[in-house]
């Protein structure tokens, strides 16, 4: 494990280069964002990154990850190539508004960095909502995410730069699902860190997919923060495809806050990934509220994936559920952490929480910790745990109908993926995911684009 | 089509079967009963492959091969099919997913193309009118809910699919009532050919009413004690399994 005293000089880097190169940077940055830069370096230089003594980080080593002397992406990276060239979003009908953010910025080849969609909604880059909505930026940014005590958010805080910004008015609806794909794309190991806020003002409606690559083979570490704020009866559905390599270091902490009747669903499919570290952040702020979080993760060789999952039911008669699966295959490694929190008066809340995992292996080990803190006293709240092997039973009775041992096991491991995949509304991307399942759990390739760089294989130090 | 000859089997140790011999023709519908504990299910789950079970001596062929040396989904492949005494709910497969992958499994075994979905969905609709089964049940997740009647009937559909040559059914007429067991017996009657064989394995008379065998085994302490016509059955209702305890004890 990492020591306090190596953590203090990853800090300690972090600071240099906040108040040298990054403040030369960002010197033209508005006061309100300063303000926040001067707030959250110092948050984090109190709070540090957690290590293996933090209770919810207890199976993953996150100050570990940071040893390694990543190139910090303050800038834009400059593609000399064309980037429609080497990637094409591979779900042909999937018909959306796509973004791409390339190592942490926007990445626009014809300069156009904002737009207003026929439905009144902006959607574009966060630095050009910083300059063109300051009022819009300055009154949600870093809103739900001050509150959080976590140093990982704090880092990112620290240097908001860019990622996307989506603002949808008052009863708009999303023509179309928007499709964010977050890109890393370097020759050398690099750093980034994103930050995506997503307000829907009440009565809205939206569906974003957001789709995490990796196009070349190099070590990334990614450390991103979203913040999306549903108001009074909006409706969000969030679905968070992760396809990175074996090399790659992915962390990201989503926060949702609620307000009253508005209903949020958030699917995150990791498919791959070196080590994937989720915090799901979920403040139900009023009355009648529904969250529902699923996730999935199909998981092998040495890779990693934890989620953690926190629902603050501050307020009655709100709704959530959890459903996290996954399927650990060789000597893989998974945790689940999960908590929710009914507040002493948020009577009538109705909270489920499940985790199920299935091991394809001895090796393959999996930590699961669902936690319920009730402080009401009239509430319906579960939650549960669940990890084991493929029924051999079912396999018998598979393989007695002539199913060979391969498809009978495809089909089980399928059946117990498809819960999550099926909650996925978007058309053709259930249809698409459904397929990547399958070739991911058939262990054939599962990059989700026309990618020329096989970077997702024979990687050293994977 | 099959011989088993002098077969042994045993489980963690104890002797289950201790020199099982049986021939079946084509065309023929034999029956074996027993008292419980005889062995009549560790022999159909031997036949099915289960590999919980040791042989330890003799031999099955099966249309001159030996059976005992095929993955159990070889053996499906083949034409030996086994309806299970108590079949497994499997949640989140469908029927129709399960049996398209079963049936193309079959056709790739006898090097045959995947059959086309629409003559696939013909197919289910053909078998389903055949064996009198509900359209909500092949809608489901493979057993998931089912009764012990509608999980029945299921078997003999997944037969009717599959065409076996052998049929190994189970104890099907446990946990029937009168309907179902009129339903699934019918649908054997009507599946039987002059190329098939059916092995009727229970414990009562009363599914014999329906599917008349030509022949009845009493297997007991592991080895078939006594073989006759269908009269057998009903001498054996009429006087119980301790008239063949006596003799042999």
């Amino acid at each position: 494990m990492i020591i306090k005293e190596e953590i203090k000089n990853i800090v300690s880097e972090f600071e240099a280069l906040h108040s040298g190169q990054f403040a030369s940077v960002v010197a033209a940055t508005p006061a309100f964002l300063k303000n926040i830069y001067n707030q959250s370096i110092a948050k984090f230089k109190s709070i540090g990154l957690p290590n293996r003594k933090n209770e919810n980080y207890k199976y993953l080593d996150i100050a570990n990850l940071f040893t390694k002397n990543y190139e910090k992406a303050i800038t834009p990276t400059q593609v000399k190539v064309d980037i429609n060239d080497i990637f094409k979003c591979d779900v042909p009908e999937l018909d959306t508004n796509a973004i791409i953010i390339l190592n942490g910025f926007y990445f626009s080849p014809d300069g156009n960095k904002i737009n207003t969609l026929p439905s009144g909604a902006v959607v574009g880059s966060l630095s050009q909502a910083i300059i063109d909505y300051p009022e819009l930026v300055e009154k949600y940014l870093n809103k739900s995410a001050e509150k959080s005590d976590e140093g990982l958010v704090a880092l990112n805080s620290a240097f908001i730069q860019d990622g996307v910004f989506i603002y949808v008015p008052k009863d708009a609806k999303l023509e179309k699902p928007l499709q964010i794909i977050h890109l890393m794309m370097e020759s050398k190991s690099i750093m980034a860190q994103h930050r995506n806020l997503f307000v829907f003002e009440e009565g809205s409606e939206g569906k974003v997919v957001i789709c995490d690559h990796s196009l070349s083979p190099s070590e990334f570490l990614t450390n991103s923060v979203s913040e999306i704020f549903a108001a009074e009866n909006a409706k969000i559905e969030v679905v968070r495809m992760q396809n990175e390599h074996n090399s790659s270091k992915q962390l990201t902490n989503t926060f949702i806050d609620q307000q009253k009747d508005s209903d949020v669903i958030i699917n995150t499919l990791t498919l791959h990934g070196g080590t994937v570290r989720n915090n799901l952040f979920v403040n139900l702020n009023d009355e009648g509220c529904q969250n529902r979080a699923y996730g999935l993760n199909l998981t092998d060789r040495n890779q990693q994936v934890d989620n953690y999952v926190y629902i603050n039911h501050a307020k009655p008669n709100c709704h959530s559920t959890q459903l996290y699966k996954g399927v650990l295959d060789d000597e893989a490694k998974g945790a689940f952490s999960g908590r929710i929190f009914v507040a002493p008066d948020a009577q009538k809340t109705e909270a489920f929480q499940n985790n199920n995992t299935m091991l394809l292996t001895d090796d393959a080990q999996m930590r699961s910790k669902p936690q319920l803190e009730i402080y009401a006293d009239d509430v319906k709240c579960s939650h549960g745990s669940t990890s084991g092997q493929l029924d051999e039973d079912a396999l018998f009775y598979m393989k007695a109908r002539g199913i060979g041992d391969k498809e009978a096991r495809m089909l089980l491991m399928f059946a117990f993926a498809h819960e999550i995949i099926s909650k996925i509304s978007v058309e053709p991307l259930f249809e698409r995911v459904n397929n990547l399942v399958e070739k991911r759990l058939r262990g054939e390739m599962s990059r989700c684009n026309n990618c020329m760089m096989a970077c997702d294989t024979n990687q050293k130090n994977n | 089509m099959l011989k088993i000859e002098n077969l042994h089997a045993s489980i963690n140790g104890k002797e289950i079967l201790k020199g099982v011999n049986l021939e079946i023709n084509p065309g023929e519908v034999h029956a074996i009963m027993g008292p419980n504990g005889a062995g009549k299910s560790t022999l159909s789950s031997i036949i099915a492959g289960k590999e919980i079970y040791e042989v330890t001596a003799g031999k099955i062929t099966f249309d001159g091969i030996n059976l005992l040396e095929l993955a159990p989904e070889e053996r499906a492949c083949a034409g030996v099919f086994m309806g299970f005494q108590y079949p497994i709910e499997i949640p989140g497969v469908s029927m129709v997913n399960f049996m398209r992958t079963a049936v193309n499994e079959h056709r790739k075994y006898r090097g045959q193309e995947p059959l086309l979905a629409a003559d696939f969905l013909k197919l289910m609709r053909d078998k389903k009118a055949l064996v009198e089964i509900d359209s909500k049940l092949t809608n489901r997740s493979v057993n998931e809910g089912f009764s012990g009647g509608e999980k029945k009937k299921n078997e003999i559909f997944q037969m009717a699919m599959l065409e076996p040559k052998l049929a190994v059914l189970d104890e099907t007429d446990s946990g029937l009532d009168i309907d179902a067991l009129r339903i699934v017996a019918n649908g054997v009657n009507k599946l039987k050919t002059k190329d098939n064989a059916t092995i009727v394995i229970t414990h009562y008379q009363r599914l014999l009413d329906y599917i008349v065998p030509d022949f009845v085994h009493v297997l007991y302490q592991g080895k078939i004690v006594k073989t006759a016509g269908k009269e057998l059955a009903l001498e054996l209702e009429d006087k119980g399994y301790d008239w063949i305890k006596k003799q042999f004890d």
